[in-house]
């Protein structure tokens, strides 16, 4: 794969798309694993008995397999080929030290490989959406690194002045998630297998929820901004609504988010005024996670018809949609005296799907569909219509799956707090649970025809892959001020 | 709550380095042009089978 990432054809530079494609085909096959993974674990909780009595396919292993998979192995990839591609486009340079970029493409397959190894044998920190042991957290954070290396040093040898607006967002993503996995990942380890975290207690929860929440913030949000900001308006062959609001997004989303993290704390021994401080800043996010969903949409505006012909568009705009739905969604499960009906109830689980599955998901799908015929010297993929089928099986599979997590959670929490006038509590626990089974059902049913979606997007790539041949493509030159 | 001594210095320190870097870009005259900024992306060329619509703007080269 990496013979054709050197550069020189024709005596001028070309880009480095040779190690955006790895990547590109690497998230295909990914996403198709961890929603998989996440099917089985959607069908254990619907029949524990399927996990057959084995240890390493019990649930509690595999829901992190699935998590991590589906997080840092499928949105990790779609991040490192989106960043690096639109990087090296808006600068008008091929990366910065090429080599380099191709040693995170290894070292981080080989982060998810030993993933998928230590997790199903139950190896982990106990810490969620950062179960890997310690040595897997400091090949992380070299690979981490040796990642802002390649992406800052595009920047700094870039040849337009102006650094595009997406260029921003995949930065702050690459600084404060390095940040971040270093300060959460801190522990002290007595074996190659074992380690204890340097922090202890609540103080062990603040640090797990100030890195959980700014993993969902940044990770999960500021690098997927910067592929809405970049493939949005190249998809739809207009600049984005409003350049200088998406600035505004910008800043506004930096400032305010790093605080977010102790509304997964509300009624615990985090001290009451840290909760608050969590819930407000929160209800603040409201206001740029709005602006930048308004100003994504509103880039069709005159254009709409374009939403009717083009799949690609619907799945880059519905994420949009579903970006609004879930960050009005979170700031209001924020708010403490909601918290007390929805925390620990499947509404969580059902928000972070929304989030997740509508958000995350279509709007990598978008950008992969851009990608992968470009990667492959085809002005689109295999077939269209594929596509089309996949954005309305996944719509349905997000709507039943977010759908039931609501009508489940809610009904939970009102069925955990009911009390009958003499005090006592009106059900058990697991009368609740068996009045969940129905609706444990209906999301196993939106999981897997997510699942199968991607299966439809795996066969496309597959056929797009093997009909198509890369034609490198030469940087254009840049007119000096004369 | 020891841990908050630590998490909200890090987060003001953090305030003050995106304060700067925001300093940085308003001085570098990253904001001077907003909206023809927008427009740039769909100039640049994407590879086979793609219309070439023009060069890069002169005035927004690097030396």
């Amino acid at each position: 794969m990496g013979n054709n990432a050197s550069p020189a054809v024709k005596g001028g530079p070309v880009y480095n798309d040779a190690v955006v494609r790895a990547f590109a085909l690497a998230a295909v096959l990914w996403g198709i694993v961890g929603m998989l993974v996440g099917v089985i674990v959607a069908a254990q909780l619907t029949w524990p008995e399927l996990n057959l009595g084995i240890s390493w396919l019990s649930y509690g292993r595999l829901r992190p397999l699935h998590t991590n998979a589906v997080i840092f192995a499928f949105g990790g990839c779609v991040l490192f080929a989106s960043s690096y591609y639109v990087v090296q486009r808006t600068s008008q340079v091929p990366l910065f030290a090429g080599k380099l970029a191709w040693f995170t493409f290894w070292g981080w397959q080989l982060v998810i490989l030993l993933a998928a190894i230590s997790l199903p044998l139950g190896f982990t920190q106990a810490k969620e959406y950062a179960e890997l042991e310690w040595p897997i957290d400091l090949l992380i954070a070299v690979v981490w690194v040796s990642y802002a290396i390649v992406f800052f040093g595009t920047i700094g040898v870039r040849k337009v002045r102006h650094i595009y607006v997406a260029n921003w967002f995949f930065g702050a993503f690459i600084l404060t998630v390095a940040l971040l996995h270093i300060v959460n990942s801190a522990a002290i380890p007595v074996s190659l297998t074992k380690s204890y975290s340097a922090y202890a207690g609540v103080q062990d929860a603040m640090v797990q929820w100030w890195y959980g929440h700014n993993a969902v913030g940044f990770f999960l949000t500021a690098g997927f901004l910067g592929m809405m900001y970049y493939f949005i308006p190249k998809q739809a062959e207009r600049p984005v609504y409003s350049y200088r609001l998406s600035i505004v997004h910008f800043w506004a989303l930096i400032f305010t988010y790093m605080w977010a993290g102790p509304h997964h704390l509300h009624y615990t021994a985090l001290p009451d005024w840290a909760q608050s401080v969590g819930m407000l800043f929160s209800l603040v996010l409201l206001a740029p996670s709005w602006g930048g969903m308004i100003n994504g949409i509103m880039t069709l505006s005159g254009a709409w018809h374009k939403l009717r012909d083009d799949p690609i568009l619907k799945f880059l705009i519905v994420s949009l949609s579903f970006y609004g739905m879930s960050t009005f969604e979170g700031p209001m499960m924020s708010i403490k005296t909601v918290n007390a009906l929805s925390h620990y109830t499947d509404w969580t689980v059902g928000h972070v799907h929304s989030g997740a599955l509508g958000w995350v998901g279509l709007v990598s799908m978008g950008t992969l569909y851009y990608l992968i015929p470009r990667m492959f010297g085809r002005k689109q993929m295999y077939s269209t219509r594929a596509i089309e089928l996949h954005f309305w099986i996944a719509t349905i599979g997000i709507v039943l799956y977010i759908a039931a997590m609501w009508i489940a959670g809610v009904m939970q929490g009102l069925m955990w707090r009911a009390i009958n006038p003499d005090g006592t509590l009106v059900y058990s626990f697991v009368e609740s649970v068996k009045a969940t089974f129905p609706f444990y059902v209906i999301r196993l049913v939106g999981g897997l025809l997510y699942l199968a979606g991607m299966l439809i997007m795996g066969w496309n790539t597959i056929k797009t892959a093997t009909s198509g041949k890369y034609e490198p493509v030469p940087v254009p030159p840049v007119v000096a001020h004369a | 709550m020891d841990i908050l001594f630590v998490l909200i210095p890090l987060s003001v320190v953090l305030v003050f380095a995106v304060i700067g870097v925001f300093a940085w870009a308003l001085n570098a005259g990253q904001f001077d042009d907003l909206e023809r900024e927008g427009e740039r992306i769909l100039g640049a060329e994407e590879g086979p089978g793609f219309p070439r619509s023009g060069n890069v703007d002169s005035d927004q080269a690097r030396e």
